[in-house]
């Protein structure tokens, strides 16, 4: 095994201890917080982070081994586009559920924010 | 006249460059045959949805989106540590969860989204809603003791940058 191919192995393996142990804290972080809205906070953290570092050590293998994939990019690029729609709409069904008695600062203009909205 | 034309056959001509370079990837191997291909995609599917989506988005800067992601993904990377080390190291008692309203210089749709998924993105941040004028965004933080330095921080780093990219 050459000098080359010892490096690109430690790297791959620090990404996927890195992605690893990121997820590990989203879960963790999951289990931990105690309130709905920081609650959410966890996830994001382990889909964009923790699956980036797996990904990115899956391409570093593909390319050290011979033939490359780029599929993982496209991986990537679906889960940071539809990440933070999956956020917004479980805020969304927590406000919904916290109508009645909501501690939300009132927007600046008067008609209130779109899930309160009655229009 | 001919302008229209083009209009017509292209009605999203970064969405059709978009839709080449995603079937390239997602057939991970550059031939001829896949690029022809992609490029037949690239034209059918904007024409088919052009109804959905009439508008073109204006894009005055868009070299400036190339460095705009590369903040994003440092900011990703550094607040993922940040976020880490106040989920393991500090109890629920002392976080200092708070919301935060971000009033919006952007006007259109596109800018307004990639600003909301840019906030979610960043960990310690979460959009959560849109005010019903669609002038005011409602993001939650998850240690904020004070949330008017989150919503300067927000505005100068990411939305002054997306409006030099969208106006």
């Amino acid at each position: 095994m050459t000098g080359g191919m010892m490096l690109l192995d430690l790297l791959v393996t620090l990404l996927l201890i890195a992605g690893a142990g990121f997820m590990l804290v989203g879960s963790y972080g999951l289990l931990k917080l105690d309130q709905p809205m920081k609650r959410l906070h966890a996830p994001t953290k382990a889909s964009t982070l923790g699956v980036g570092s797996l990904l990115m050590a899956s391409m570093v293998d593909t390319f050290a081994t011979g033939d490359g994939s780029l599929h993982e990019l496209l991986v990537l690029a679906f889960l940071f586009v539809t990440a933070p729609i999956t956020g917004n709409f479980i805020a969304k069904v927590h406000l919904h559920r916290q109508r009645d008695d909501n501690d939300l600062p009132p927007p600046p203009a008067e008609e209130g924010w779109a899930t309160h909205s009655e229009k | 006249m001919s302008q229209r034309l083009a209009r017509k056959l292209l009605p999203h001509p970064m969405l059709s460059t978009m839709l080449v370079v995603v079937w390239c990837l997602l057939i991970n191997h550059l031939s001829l045959g896949t690029v022809v291909f992609g490029a037949i995609l690239g034209l059918l599917i904007p024409i088919s949805t052009a109804a959905y989506w009439p508008d073109r988005p204006k894009i005055t800067r868009p070299w400036r989106l190339v460095s705009y992601m590369g903040i994003v993904i440092w900011d990703i990377v550094v607040a993922n540590v940040q976020v880490a080390m106040i989920v393991l190291f500090k109890r629920n008692a002392d976080m200092a969860p708070n919301w935060v309203v971000i009033p919006l210089e952007l006007r259109t749709p596109e800018a307004i989204t990639m600003l909301a998924g840019t906030i979610t993105l960043t960990p310690g941040t979460v959009s959560a809603d849109l005010s019903a004028d669609g002038a005011a965004l409602l993001v939650h933080a998850l240690d904020a003791p004070d949330p008017d330095a989150v919503r300067d921080e927000i505005k100068t780093r990411y939305e002054r940058r997306l409006k030099e990219i969208f106006e």
